[in-house]
């Protein structure tokens, strides 16, 4: 533990399977570590669980690789050298200068405090080194009567269940695309509900065309092959090329409309059939949560669904020296992955504070040949669940696109065909699109989308948020004068990932 | 299968049968110990606890993570508190969200 007003050798933004197995490591490498999270027990949306007070005897019933989550927090317990941070919600990162301690902005106080008096109070995190392992939040595209009480999302269905011990209804439809469908309709099923489709826009051939990924992932295969067999005993019947275009219902969701769908996700006229539910879980896939580097002006990369990862070293360090990203926030990867990339993050960053060498050259050789393999196969599965553009042509022109401010799919299409609007900032200024609570995170890809069907429309960059989540004023102008404000970018010229 | 023979989340990883109870726009609503307001109101078949500032349409918990602010209750009087971050306490009062949750617009 550093002493007071010191900073530590390393933070670690995110307690999920990133960030756990880094602040393990580093701590058993002699570092000291802060390791925050939003929430209030380690183990981030993959490992999430429910409470302590909720004395489950069997919480490994949710996930299939508890034994992993369990040696972590084993681990973390028995290292000296951690701080752990939770309940901070990170909302900047700053450094006076390249070479200069980072300070983390946190609140604390929001979610489980029940103090109203002082909600959300202000602290600052300082270290030497910053691994961020934010993870990823879920992509949405909207369809007519998706804000309809009962229409969820699939990431949303599966965190409520696993730490609330709650389900949305007793008939759930799962859809969109991507692997975490299969996670979330198994798991919905064990718990007692009856999911009657899993409805996925994709085939699941796109992974065939990436032989090399296969076979170089033997486990990816066995995950997939357990889900399949799941999903079997709990007669579940999988959809492929088919998506759910509406949500039928008053006041919550009584049916949904599954149509299938061409080549480009462009729904097949006369090809609509109506099933019956009472809940809906839907998702398309996940974005890496990179905002407090890009706002900074990190390097970023493309991935082949869209979306915008941080662009890496071999060890996992970012453009800005000294910042260092693991898991999602380097491509939306898995759980498997973001554990290997954590360790690696972890021995590279203690080279660089300590001047030796952490680990035996063959360990390192051996993390980077599977953090290779396990990228590959993420790269496959980003270009088999891809969106299709094709999708826009399920919106209704009374469809909302942006839950929080009620901006419907015409505003957004006349924003772009008749003031001009080329790109997602743009709409914003003209429709209040992503302006409101969740500043885009949902609406984000849609809009994105929505701007680009302009014939001489570019790629919407990655998102820049001055603040990574709502601050009260309070709390900023509370910042003292030691605690430099969020300012201006670090130079992203400064260097590139080594 | 019948409701009666269903599995549920709580049997399934063995979580405690304590309860305790809080109030939604003064219905009584079960909850177990750790248990979020918004898990618990979804156990008790309760879908929308906020009407949306321009349409007054019903929304309830979607991203389930506190990301998409759609869950925003009003809870012992605050209003905007995300339900799906917020942990049930005996006796809590939760009502329905209305609009931007404030009597009068400040």
């Amino acid at each position: 533990m550093p002493s007071p007003g010191d900073p530590y050798d390393v933070a670690v933004l995110g307690a999920g399977p990133a960030g756990l197995a880094a602040a393990v490591t580093a701590a058993e490498q002699g570092l000291t570590v802060a390791l925050l999270d939003a929430a209030q027990q380690p183990g981030g949306q993959y490992y999430r669980h429910p409470a302590p007070a909720a004395r489950a005897t069997r919480p490994d019933a949710l996930h299939h690789d508890w034994r992993v989550f369990a040696g972590l927090r084993e681990r973390l317990d028995a290292a000296e050298g951690v701080t752990r941070l939770y309940g901070h919600h990170v909302w900047s990162m700053t450094r006076e200068a390249p070479g200069s301690p980072w300070s983390l902005h946190a609140l604390t106080g929001e979610g489980d405090d029940d103090d109203a008096s002082a909600p959300g109070t202000g602290t600052t995190v300082q270290a030497r080194a910053m691994l961020l392992a934010t993870g990823s939040h879920e992509r949405h595209l909207p369809f007519p009567g998706w804000t309809l009480p009962g229409v969820v999302s699939a990431g949303g269905a599966q965190a409520m269940l696993k730490s609330g011990l709650a389900l949305p209804g007793t008939r759930v439809v799962v859809a969109g695309s991507g692997p975490l469908l299969l996670a979330a309709a198994t798991s919905l099923a064990a718990a007692g509900a009856d999911v009657p489709e899993v409805i996925e826009a994709s085939g699941y051939l796109g992974y065939a065309r990436h032989p090399a990924a296969l076979a170089a992932n033997p486990g990816k295969l066995t995950e997939a092959a357990r889900h399949g067999a799941a999903l079997l005993r709990h007669r579940v019947r999988p959809r492929t090329r088919s998506a759910v275009t509406e949500a039928h219902g008053a006041d919550r969701v009584e049916a949904v409309t599954v149509s299938r769908l061409g080549r480009d996700w462009r729904p097949v006229p006369g090809s609509e059939r109506r099933v019956a539910c009472d809940a809906l879980a839907v998702g398309h896939g996940l974005v890496p949560r990179t905002e407090l580097a890009t706002t900074l002006g990190c390097a970023t990369r493309r991935a082949a669904d869209g979306t915008y990862a941080l662009e890496l070293g071999p060890l996992q360090e970012t453009s800005l020296r000294g910042l260092w990203a693991a898991g999602e926030t380097s491509g939306v990867g898995g759980a498997q992955a973001a554990l290997v990339e954590g360790e690696l993050a972890a021995l590279a960053i203690t080279a660089r504070l300590t001047g030796r060498r952490p680990a035996p050259a063959r360990r390192l050789r051996a993390l980077r040949r599977r953090r290779d393999h396990l990228r590959a196969f993420a790269d496959a599965m980003a270009a088999a669940h891809a969106p299709g553009p094709g999708w826009t042509r399920w919106l209704g022109d009374d469809t909302e696109v942006c839950r929080c401010e009620e901006v419907t799919a015409a505003r957004v299409r006349e924003a772009v065909a008749d003031y001009g609007a080329r790109d997602p900032r743009s709409v914003k200024l003209l429709t209040r699109a992503g302006m409101g609570w969740c500043q885009g995170r949902v609406c984000g890809t849609a809009v994105a989308c929505l701007a680009a069907a302009a014939p001489d429309a570019t790629p919407a960059p990655p998102d820049r948020r001055l603040l990574a989540t709502p601050v009260p004023l309070g709390t900023l102008a509370s910042l003292t004068p030691a605690d430099p404000p969020p300012a201006a970018p670090d130079d992203p010229s400064e260097g590139h990932p080594s | 299968m019948g409701q009666a023979d269903r599995t549920t989340p709580a049997d399934l990883v063995g979580a405690t049968d304590a309860t305790h109870f809080f109030t939604f726009d003064g219905r009584r609503v079960a909850a177990r110990p750790g248990q979020s307001i918004a898990a618990a109101l979804w156990t008790a078949g309760i879908l929308a606890w906020r009407e949306t500032r321009g349409a007054a349409r019903p929304r309830g918990a979607f991203c389930g993570i506190g990301q998409c602010h759609d869950c925003l209750a009003t809870v012992n009087g605050r209003p905007n508190r995300r339900a799906c971050l917020v942990t049930a306490r005996p006796g809590d009062e939760v009502t329905t969200q209305k609009g931007h949750g404030h009597a009068e617009p400040r």
